[in-house]
């Protein structure tokens, strides 16, 4: 039987056993639309900025292991979206996005919403395609769907003139596929691995680091079963919280610029370092000339080649899925005789625990006024440490990654590469359609929160019991706290001044909303928030103390080793 | 260093701007790129000279092997290989010029390939620097136009670049 395009873009995503698109329609996408609305398979959510939908889509994918699905319309439709394919594609996050595009004969014309989609979108996707013949439609949704989720994942775009929606042709939707030019390697190379398992027994000073692909594999109970035979410490970068369990005594916490003090002085002083599924970037290893001055052998895991050896010199290289890898490392160690050395390993927890003694996350606190590190630590103990919780970027992002301690994957969702602020909203949202019985946090700032405050209509539409926490310190507190340290305290537009009472915005909308201003209302706040009004929205306005300030803080272009720490200012 | 990398792609629309957009994003340097079908017409032959560290040449073969379109990548200059380009030169001929500048073409082994009253064209192959040599073997003054394809490359011997 023939279909039209837009039957059959719906029915591929039926194949693709997608239940949630999150879009907007517009002119290009109407007959895509008109399908959408003659079933009930796929089921759309209406965001109120294209941007919201592909972070609500990306939110869904990080939190379920699924392909998260989005659909907008052309020209503006393409161009808001575009900051959350690049959100996505920083974080190898897998998306199909599919995009409305004006008829095949109108390209090239300046025609109304007209944008060079595929050139636009070029140098922020994994890969796009402009269907040009209806007969490629269903071959290349397809195409999106495993090149998405396969080898390092990433965002896929299908760009699809108007007329290519309604031209017909028969359907037929492949089982299985297979390209020339697209082989991603999944085992890794058994030698490299026999090298890389004789440096960790000869290690003195090991260290194990791991990042997002740790998350992205789903290699969390694999990592955690080889750090514990290994005894070795762990930390993880922003990306792989949750890959390895934060309350467990190996765990040294994240690293980087905003890392502890044992992380960054561990990571500087090893001897081996095994990274896993992450990538060495400016905010996790600072300088990396500082970082050489230590020398140390490393052994590099990641299924992305042009990740090895980008910034940091690697010695053992090995390519490959992170899983499959981690299997044949616990194979070659439990086939092989030597064991790690106790007595050296020994004296270099010594040391670890010495650093760690510093406490260096501890802060102060009054009576007067709410610390926000507090109400993250009030969040983990109300919540029981087992909720999802998003972030929007600044030190409220660094805050909650430092203070909820994640034990289990894909529960901390947050623009870690591109570092987007207005993510965090509809991110929680993506997160309860993917979790709809999950408890969801959202960890914001009153900057942040406003840069796609518009969602809270979508929140209400599909009673979404998100707990928003904003916390409030009236000012973009990361640009002050560097203005404050680095720019001889000039606060040039960091202040939010004129912000909306945040209380009435959300019952506007239709929420629960609550001001807290005392250190001793914040845990009976957040209870009612999430026992009380269980099923509703709530707006948790922190007013929080506005001099407060992240650390440790490794400052830009600076080693690791070079932490300024709380008590030193 | 500089590098000739040789790549094969899918011969799809967009193939080029992926390549030549990876180089913007990325800094790398471009000194020539060639492009055109093989004679498998689903595949395009691209030559791409660039000056870099062995360190950032590696990153672009590895960030060009990334490329979803792209099938194969090697960097020709690890191994013996021939390069050659072509030029096309269109020089004033007329009096005494017109019988020098047939002789010099003839020194390089280039033919006129378009002769009027007053103008030759002399396609001359060769590697760059015989190119650069032709032209400063002639009188600078006499020449109209050049043309230069950039350069083309292929590995000798037993080394082939095929699917």
């Amino acid at each position: 039987m023939q279909l039209t395009g837009a039957e059959i873009v719906i029915r591929c995503l039926q194949e693709e056993k997608v239940d949630y698109v999150f879009g907007y329609p517009g002119g290009s996408v109407l007959f895509i639309y008109d399908e959408l609305f003659k079933q009930d398979q796929v089921r759309h959510v209406l965001v109120r900025h294209e941007q919201a939908a592909v972070h609500a889509a990306d939110a869904y994918s990080r939190s379920s292991d699924k392909v998260g699905v989005c659909l907008v319309t052309s020209g503006p439709g393409v161009t808001n979206a575009v900051t959350g394919i690049a959100t996505a594609y920083m974080d190898s996050i897998p998306l199909v996005v599919l995009t409305g595009q004006v008829p095949t004969a109108y390209i090239g014309q300046d025609a109304f919403q007209e944008a060079d989609t595929v050139g636009i979108t070029r140098p922020c996707v994994k890969h796009n395609f402009l269907v040009k013949d209806v007969k490629d439609l269903a071959i290349t949704i397809k195409k999106a769907f495993y090149l998405a989720k396969t080898g390092r994942p990433g965002p896929v775009l299908v760009d699809i003139p108007k007329d290519i929606t309604i031209q017909k042709t028969e359907f037929h939707y492949p089982k299985t596929l297979s390209m020339r030019s697209y082989n991603p390697v999944v085992k890794g190379h058994t030698g490299q691995i026999k090298k890389a398992v004789q440096l960790l027994l000869e290690a003195k000073r090991p260290m194990i680091y791991t990042g997002g692909g740790v998350i992205l594999s789903n290699a969390a109970e694999k990592l955690t079963r080889l750090a514990r035979m290994l005894g070795f410490p762990v930390t993880q970068t922003l990306m792989g919280l949750g890959g390895y369990p934060a309350t467990d005594r190996q765990h040294l916490g994240m690293l980087g610029m905003h890392g502890t003090f044992e992380a960054n002085m561990a990571m500087q002083e090893c001897d081996v370092l095994l990274a896993i599924g992450a990538r060495f970037d400016d905010r996790v290893i600072g300088n990396p000339e500082h970082f050489a001055r230590n020398p140390r052998k490393i052994i590099h895991v990641d299924i992305d080649p042009s990740s090895i050896s980008k910034r940091v010199k690697v010695d053992v290289p090995i390519v490959g899925n992170v899983p499959d890898v981690i299997d044949e490392i616990i194979r070659q160690l439990e086939a092989s005789e030597g064991k790690p050395d106790a007595r050296h390993l020994a004296a270099w927890w010594k040391q670890i625990e010495e650093w760690r003694s510093k406490n260096c996350l501890k802060y102060k606190m009054g009576s007067e006024l709410i610390m926000p590190q507090y109400v993250v630590e009030k969040l983990y103990e109300v919540t029981g440490g087992d909720a999802f919780v998003t972030s929007d970027v600044g030190q409220h992002q660094m805050w909650a990654a430092q203070y909820y301690k994640f034990d289990k994957p894909r529960r901390w969702i947050n623009s870690g590469g591109l570092g987007t602020m207005g993510f965090g909203l509809p991110a929680a949202m993506g997160v309860r359609f993917a979790n709809p019985d999950a408890t969801v946090a959202c960890i914001t700032g009153e900057g942040s929160i406003q840069m796609n405050i518009q969602e809270l209509s979508t929140c209400k539409q599909f009673h979404l019991p998100i707990k928003i926490l904003c916390l409030n310190n009236g000012y973009l507190g990361m640009v002050r706290q560097w203005q404050q340290m680095f720019h001889g305290n000039r606060y040039a537009e960091s202040y939010v001044d004129a912000l909306p009472d945040f209380v009435k915005l959300a019952e506007a909308y239709g929420h629960v909303g609550m001001r807290i201003t005392k250190p001793a209302d914040v845990e009976p706040a957040l209870r009612e928030a999430f026992v009380k009004h269980k099923n509703q929205l709530v707006f948790l306005d922190f007013l929080t103390d506005k001099t407060a300030n992240v650390f440790p803080m490794v400052a830009a272009g600076k080693g690791l080793s070079e932490m300024i720490l709380a008590e030193e200012l | 260093m500089r590098h000739i990398i040789s790549i094969l792609i899918e011969n799809e629309s967009g193939a080029l701007s992926r390549v030549s957009g990876l180089f913007s994003a990325r800094g790398y340097n471009i000194d020539s790129l060639t492009v055109a079908p093989t004679e498998d017409p689903s595949l395009s032959r691209m030559t791409i000279v660039s000056i870099g560290s062995d360190d950032i040449i590696e990153q672009i073969t590895k960030q060009l092997n990334k490329l979803i379109d792209v099938v194969k990548v090697v960097d020709l200059s690890e191994a013996p290989h021939i390069e050659r380009e072509l030029m096309l030169v269109k020089v004033r001929a007329t009096g005494k010029d017109r019988e020098e500048m047939k002789r010099v073409a003839d020194i390089f082994r280039g033919h006129i390939i378009d002769v009027t009253e007053s103008s030759y064209v002399i396609e001359l192959t060769g590697d760059g620097a015989k190119l650069d040599a032709f032209l400063n073997a002639i009188d600078r003054s006499l020449i109209l136009e050049t043309v230069r394809t950039g350069v083309c490359g292929i590995g000798r011997g037993d080394r082939i670049l095929k699917v």
